[in-house]
């Protein structure tokens, strides 16, 4: 499975990460939903963190369409609940 | 994944699909992307080009505010000499602030520093996609049909312009941080440009905004013992000309006047 991580590249993480990545992904949104700010964020920390440490590298010559794209590692909470709603991160 | 992630895809996918929408023509299409890249890249060298700017700026901005402490230094310890200490903290608060900027400036010359990488970084990667997107494009063109290049183009579409999202995104990322940092600069400017001499021989009549704000950011523990220090340096009741920067008078005025006007060759680094 292809992940990118948004404003950083793309990493190829092994399916059976997938679920750990899922779970990681849900309590993210569960944490937003909350408005639980320290939640949200420590989450999303990991989340990060465990594509970084198990994915590899996407060769720069792929042009391969990510399965997943998570927000960039520095998302604010303010613009992770309005991933939510509104516009989102993906300027025009 | 629905949620967080789920949405991020989504809306690519969005504006990559209207983005190929524009052309029918498997060709057109090819070729349509294709610019789309290339102007892309084009933004990518601008974006850094501004970062670039931003950063000479508040380099610009260092320099001075250093020039400055050594300025409120000197004034600090002529104030003192003259006898008067209450011009003498004010001059040490003024330089307890600046000291604060000049820190908080040299984090945010690093951060540019960083944003510049990053972002030489991103038209590194896209350039290398763009690259293979061309020659996958004049493949396509020379060994599929009509109907096969559809699905390759798309493929590789969808892949390229995945990538100039990111990018897009990435950039516009980089530029607003550095656009705050220009709104942060130019407030610093405008309390640099209050905080002039002129100032501080007006101390006394009250007090104003900008004495406000110091009194509130400077550490009046640190200028007491920087004031301490300073005497002990001077030695009290010392011999200097009293009167140069004499507690308001006119004569303190004018010299404050002529202070302004040559700052540059009085504080040599």
């Amino acid at each position: 499975m292809i992940v990118r991580i948004a404003t950083e590249g793309q990493y190829e993480v092994g399916d059976s990460d997938a679920p750990v990545l899922e779970q990681l992904d849900n309590d993210a949104v569960a944490a937003c939903d909350a408005g639980d700010e320290q939640g949200f964020l420590d989450t999303f920390t990991r989340l990060i963190g465990f594509v970084r440490e198990k994915g590899q590298p996407v060769a720069e010559d792929r042009l391969d369409a990510s399965d997943v794209i998570f927000p960039p590692p520095d998302v604010s909470f303010e613009e992770a609940k309005a991933e939510f709603s509104g516009e989102g991160l993906i300027p025009g | 994944m629905p949620g967080l992630s789920g949405r991020m895809s989504t809306v690519i996918k969005a504006k990559i699909s209207k983005l190929l929408d524009r052309a029918e023509d498997p060709a057109e299409t090819l070729e349509y992307s294709y610019q789309k890249q290339i102007e892309l890249l084009q933004n990518v060298k601008k974006g850094i080009a501004d970062v670039v700017t931003s950063k000479k700026r508040l380099q610009l901005q260092e320099q001075k505010l250093r020039d400055q402490v050594v300025k409120l230094d000197t004034q600090a310890r002529q104030a003192l000499a003259a006898g008067n200490e209450d011009l003498a903290r004010v001059a040490l608060e003024r330089k307890n602030v600046a000291q604060t900027e000049l820190q908080s400036l040299d984090s945010q010359i690093a951060q540019l520093e960083q944003q510049q990488q990053q972002m030489t970084e991103s038209e590194q990667k896209l350039r290398a996609k763009i690259e293979q997107f061309r020659s996958k494009k004049e493949v396509i063109k020379a060994q599929y049909s009509a109907a096969e290049a559809q699905v390759r183009i798309s493929e590789a579409a969808t892949g390229v312009g995945e990538e100039m999202a990111d990018v897009g995104l990435a950039m516009q990322r980089a530029l607003d941080k550095t656009e705050n940092m220009k709104a942060r600069a130019d407030a610093v400017q405008e309390l640099e440009a209050a905080g002039t001499f002129e100032d501080l021989t007006a101390l006394g009549s009250g007090d104003d905004d900008i004495d406000r704000q110091l009194k509130q950011l400077s550490s009046s523990s640190e200028v007491e013992s920087e004031l301490a220090k300073m005497k002990a340096e001077l030695g009290t009741g010392s011999s200097a000309p009293a009167g140069e920067l004499g507690a308001g008078g006119p004569p303190a005025g004018d010299a404050a006047q002529a202070e302004q006007a040559a700052p540059s060759e009085e504080h040599a680094p």
